[in-house]
């Protein structure tokens, strides 16, 4: 639990921040919570020249209204997304998974901008921000661009986020009226990473559930859509029959791993049962 | 900011607030990483990354190029200051006991184990030169499985060429009644009428878990040859004794300070090769060397615990009276033999029958060497393991015979009317009452109701079913009466010392033999003194912990704090109120018949204005002006006891179970553990030993599990995946205790660090089992993960699909 030695800065603008990575070269880390990164130090499985630490940057921090989307500042704690007045409004989901990531001490200091960065397979925020089909705003070199959530997560620990770049903000399309949401994150203790979560947002139009968006956790290298699951979905009734019939195909097209907390067979086990729950608590079955 | 009442004469059974928990939570402690002496060189440990390997070449002087390294050693360059670690218990007369030395010479043997050290002004500078450290290892197959070590041909941990036998069996214990007390004979004798249920459990392996890790600071720096420790233990008198006679330093140049400890379960009680590398580096350079593990090293490196398979058979008549047992053991020792490991088991074996009555038990236990971290002791050491397997199979008979199992064992417990009385496993339990601590639990947790519930829900095919576990259990503690311990080669006594100083100011110096991690003896010491001398608690200082000022002691471990060392403490209170009455006498001009001794006073029979207090004649002593002839001066008195027997608490633990068929997931719904602990001298303590106990025993039948893959990697190498529950992962507890006081104890108390340890894993195994029996369930595998729970009901289900 000793970390090799690191150089250390603390930016205080966006700019400033792309260009100590620069600098930095292959070896720089964006450091925002530390959350999941200090362990990684801590362990020894990573040994970075350089932390250019975000949490100084003052455009990277907080809430805004933008229309027909939040922006959400990358330093955003988890426990100010989950309790923030906006997101329970627009984007219910986000605040409901936020509030299943590890225990009060963590939210207190992880960031939604981190824990998507960090890319882990069996983070709850990547699949929420996949389900809310968000937009990540990233800063290099070259200047802004903006990554779809679907392309943002690309394998084990990787986002499409060169090593130059700089999370900055992270937009959330508001969910219009008509949608039920929520989080079912199964774990085998509290504090424990999800063996595997299903992030359901299910709009309904009398008794008909018209669209569906079902995103899993831990289901593969990336958070992915149960998309057999949505058109099975789609124009359904909105019955507990026809959300189980739909939920058998949850575990399609996903690859999940084996480890100690779980077999591949048992993941795709939870991923049909927890479908089904998900989808049902977001329908108000 | 401590809130103990200002009490005396009563103070015993009082649930005072701990005296040491102000200074504890406000981080006003001297763990020993906190010892900061100048000059201090710091330790690190370069570890095996293979299971079983031959050191084909090891080269440190790399390392001695790296900045502020200072020194390095293999064994090699260690030589004879490599001292041998010893195991103090050899079971059986050809028990197989290999070398362990501080660091390995030319073979690991797990992964993990000592290669080399290196020191360093830094523990930064330490850490980062192990890897200059230059080793060749050839790797050797590894055998992790105890079947698969015993078999012929398998490759053996310790072999021939290395001058051991070339078996992984390092011993077997049998107890074999002949004749009528066999088991065979037993239910031969029943003949039709005899039912025979036949199990294996499997008591996997767990890590003890303790939140301070393990440190050592080894200082050569005291006054006159005075070598001191400082560790992180739970025993610093026996490793005083050990120290000296590994390292061959003269025992009385050596201090050992065991600090605030934070936390021990079993894992702190141990000899550990570091503090013996931390002593001998120490030693060598002149200088004074720290270790403080990282949690990474402690999963490999402290030892680990349990990990038996047990294969039981119970028989009993059709209309459930027990007639015998048999338990055959395969105990994993590890690698290496520690300080206790080949006994952990033995103290199983008096445990099988628990409160029980039986004709015939038979006991056989074969220690088992692997390629894995050695084991010891864990809260409970032996008698959890076997308390699961009595309890466990009592269902699985109750289940047999078509009885409800409490009836079981209501019918073949010992009645409250038969005590004392001595076991099938040849235990003389001197007091219980199961059927009060049954008749309490089932009140408070609502038996009846909860039965019906269980039918409507099965009834309705609910996907949650609900399930009831009980644990009607008993253990042994309070190590224990010195000859025993001989008498099963354990090669220390168990005594415990107790020494009492009345100040001149007054106060009162209570030195103990204990060494408390948490265990809160300096409020529990303070009332069984103050309830003696009549002075108020706080005016009480419990001295722990420090060889240089507790010179006497057999530490803290196998809840025999309290058992063995609250006598000592009533002895030496009881012996200088005697000393004191004979100066008072003096003083009041009587005969010392003549005084009472009433709320920290001698009063004059017959004239109690006539009376001079304890601290007045603590003055007296220290003046010497007018003593008694023959007195001497100062007023303190010791006491070494010996226990009678061990101590037997017992209780009645209930788990109500939720299982969600679907997932596997399980929950506690309800849990309500009744315990008898005799006498409490702090009912406040009691509670939280309890609570405590309860989460280890439930961690095992739920979280935690030591899991190698077959080379021998340690897959739960962290506390991602060894994963200990916290309070949110719990409910609330509903205790209450019955007290049957101890007749062998003149406190009347038994011990109770260990209880909730030991009943409550077979409570929520039985639980589980008992919601899923009518899907053919009979058993789930430990910890019972979601996944475990989910084949158990897919394995049972497969037959009938």
């Amino acid at each position: 639990m000793i970390p090799v030695a690191f150089d250390y800065t603390k930016p205080s603008t966006v700019d400033e921040a792309v260009q100590a990575l620069i600098a930095g070269g292959e070896d720089a880390k964006v450091i925002s919570g530390g959350q999941s990164l200090m362990p990684v130090l801590r362990l020894r499985m990573a040994a970075p020249s350089v932390l250019v630490d975000v949490g100084g940057i003052a455009e990277m921090n907080g809430v805004s209204d933008d229309g027909d989307h939040l922006l959400i500042g990358s330093n955003t704690t988890h426990h100010d997304v989950m309790n923030n007045a906006l997101v329970k409004q627009h984007a219910g989901l986000l605040a409901m998974t936020a509030a299943t990531v590890a225990d009060p001490q963590i939210r207190h200091r992880g960031t939604l901008g981190g824990s998507l960065a960090h890319a882990d397979p069996a983070g709850d925020l990547p699949t929420a921000a996949l389900a809310l089909e968000c937009v990540m705003v990233a800063q290099g070199p070259k200047g802004r661009r903006e990554i779809a959530a679907k392309d943002f997560f690309v394998d084990y620990f990787t986002s499409a986020l060169e090593s130059d770049e700089v999370l900055v903000a992270i937009k959330v399309p508001k969910m219009g009226d008509g949608w039920g949401y929520h989080y079912e994150k199964f774990n085998r203790t509290a504090q424990a990473w999800a063996t595997v979560g299903v992030a359901a947002a299910v709009k309904r139009q009398n008794g008909t559930i018209t669209e569906a968006r079902v995103a899993l956790t831990n289901m593969g290298p990336s958070p992915i859509r149960a998309s057999s699951v949505e058109s099975a979905l789609a124009g359904a009734s909105a019955s507990a029959d026809a959300i189980a019939a739909a939920s058998t195909s949850a575990a399609d097209g996903t690859r999940p791993t084996s480890d100690l907390h779980a077999t591949a067979e048992f993941r795709e086990h939870l991923a049909r049962v927890l479908t089904k729950r998900a989808v049902a608590q977001a329908a108000g079955v | 900011m401590t809130e103990t009442m200002d009490v005396t004469g009563s103070a015993i059974g009082r649930p005072l607030r701990r005296k040491e928990d102000a200074r504890l939570l406000h981080g006003q402690t001297n763990w020993t990483d906190n010892i900061q002496l100048a000059g201090t060189l710091h330790m690190a440990v370069l570890r095996s990354p293979m299971a079983h390997a031959k050191i084909a070449h090891i080269d440190v002087s790399p390392a001695l190029e790296r900045p502020h390294v200072v020194a390095a050693f293999s064994a090699k360059e260690l030589g004879e200051l490599n001292g041998a670690v010893p195991c103090v218990w050899p079971v059986t007369d050809d028990i197989q006991m290999p070398p362990f030395h501080a660091l390995a010479v030319d073979k690991v043997r797990h992964v993990g184990d000592c290669v080399a050290v290196v020191i360093a002004n830094t523990k930064y500078a330490a850490a980062d030169a192990l890897d200059a450290i230059d080793v060749d290892y050839e790797p050797l197959p590894a055998v992790i499985d105890m079947e698969a070590a015993l078999k012929q041909g398998s490759v053996a941990v310790h072999d021939a060429a290395d001058g051991s036998l070339g078996t992984n069996r390092c011993y077997d214990f049998p107890l074999k009644p002949t004749g009528d007390g066999s088991f065979e004979a037993a239910v031969k004798a029943a003949g039709d009428d005899a039912v025979v249920v036949k199990r294996r459990f499997i008591n996997q392996r767990i890590i003890a878990g303790f939140m301070e890790p393990r440190a050592v600071v080894a200082s050569p720096m005291g006054m006159s040859n005075e070598m001191t420790v400082w560790s992180a233990t739970q025993i610093p008198h026996v490793l005083r004794v050990l120290l000296a006679l590994v390292t061959g330093l003269p025992e009385n140049t050596l201090r050992i300070v065991a600090p605030d400890v934070g936390g021990g379960f079993g894992g702190k009680l141990q000899l550990y090769r570091e503090e013996v590398l931390a002593v001998q580096i120490a030693r060598h350079l002149g200088r004074t060397v720290k270790w403080v593990e990282t949690r990474s090293e402690d999963m490999v490196s402290s030892h680990h615990g349990r990990d038996q398979i047990q294969d039981i058979q119970i028989a009993a008549t059709k209309d459930g009276k027990l007639i015998g047992m048999k338990v055959d053991l395969l105990a994993n020792m590890g690698a290496y033999l520690q300080i206790i490991t080949p006994g952990i088991p033995l103290l199983g074996m008096f445990m099988f029958p628990a409160i029980y009555k039986m004709d015939a038990y038979e006991f056989s236990c074969t220690g088992v060497f692997t390629n894995t971290t050695p084991t010891d002791a864990i809260r409970g050491a032996g008698r959890p393991e076997a308390t699961y397997a009595i309890e466990r199979i009592m269902d699985e008979l109750a289940a047999e015979l078509g009885m409800d199992p409490l009836k079981l064992r209501e019918m073949n417990w010992i009645k409250n009317t038969e005590f004392p009385y001595t076991t099938v496993a040849g235990l003389a339990y001197d007091s219980g009452n199961y059927e009060a601590a049954t008749e309490r639990a089932l009140e408070l947790f609502g038996y009846d109701e909860l039965r019906a519930e269980q039918e409507q829900r099965r009834a309705s095919g609910d996907p949650v079913q609900l399930g009831l576990g009980i644990s009607t259990f008993t253990e042994m503690c309070g190590l224990a009466p010195s000859r025993t311990l001989g008498a099963l080669k354990y090669v220390a006594g168990g005594w415990e010392h107790c020494t009492i100083r009345a100040l001149p100011t007054g106060k009162i110096e209570l030195i103990t033999g204990t060494s408390p991690h948490g265990q809160g003896h300096e409020t529990a010491w303070s009332q069984i003194a103050s309830s003696i001398l009549g002075v108020p608690v706080d005016d009480i200082e419990v001295v722990h912990g420090d060889t240089g000022r507790a010179p006497y002691g057999m530490d803290t471990y196998g809840s025999r704090s309290l058992a063995v060392g609250g006598q000592a403490i009533k002895k030496a209170a009881e012996r200088l109120v005697e000393k004191a009455r004979i100066i008072a006498a003096h003083q009041l001009e009587c005969s010392p018949d003549d005084l009472d001794f009433i709320q920290g006073e001698f009063r004059v029979k017959g004239d109690p204005a006539k009376a001079q207090p304890l601290a007045a004649v603590a003055f007296e002593a220290f003046t010497a002006h007018n003593l008694p002839d023959g007195v001497e001066p100062t007023l303190q008195a010791e006491a070494t006891v010996d226990p009678n027997d061990f101590s037997y608490p017992h209780g009645t633990h209930l788990a109500a179970m939720e299982v969600d068929v679907e997932t596997g997931k399980v929950k506690i719904r309800k849990y309500v553990a009744v315990d008898d602990c005799g006498v409490q001298v702090n009912p406040l303590i009691v509670e939280g030993q309890v609570h405590g106990g309860l989460v280890c025993g439930i961690a095992q039948a739920l979280y935690e599990g030591v899991e190698y893959d077959s080379d021998g990697n340690l897959l739960t190498a962290s506390l991602a995946d060894y994963l200990i529950p916290s309070a949110a992962d719990l409910p609330s507890f509903i205790t209450d205790r019955t007290e049957t006081p101890s007749t062998t104890n003149p406190l009347g108390t038994k011990g109770i660090g260990e209880a909730g340890a030991i009943a409550s894993t077979p409570a929520i195994i039985n639980g589980i089992v008992d919601a899923l029996r009518p899907m053919g369930v009979t058993d789930v595998k430990m910890p019972a993960t979601p996944e475990n729970v989910w084949r158990a009901i897919q394995a049972a289900q497969g037959g009938a699909q």
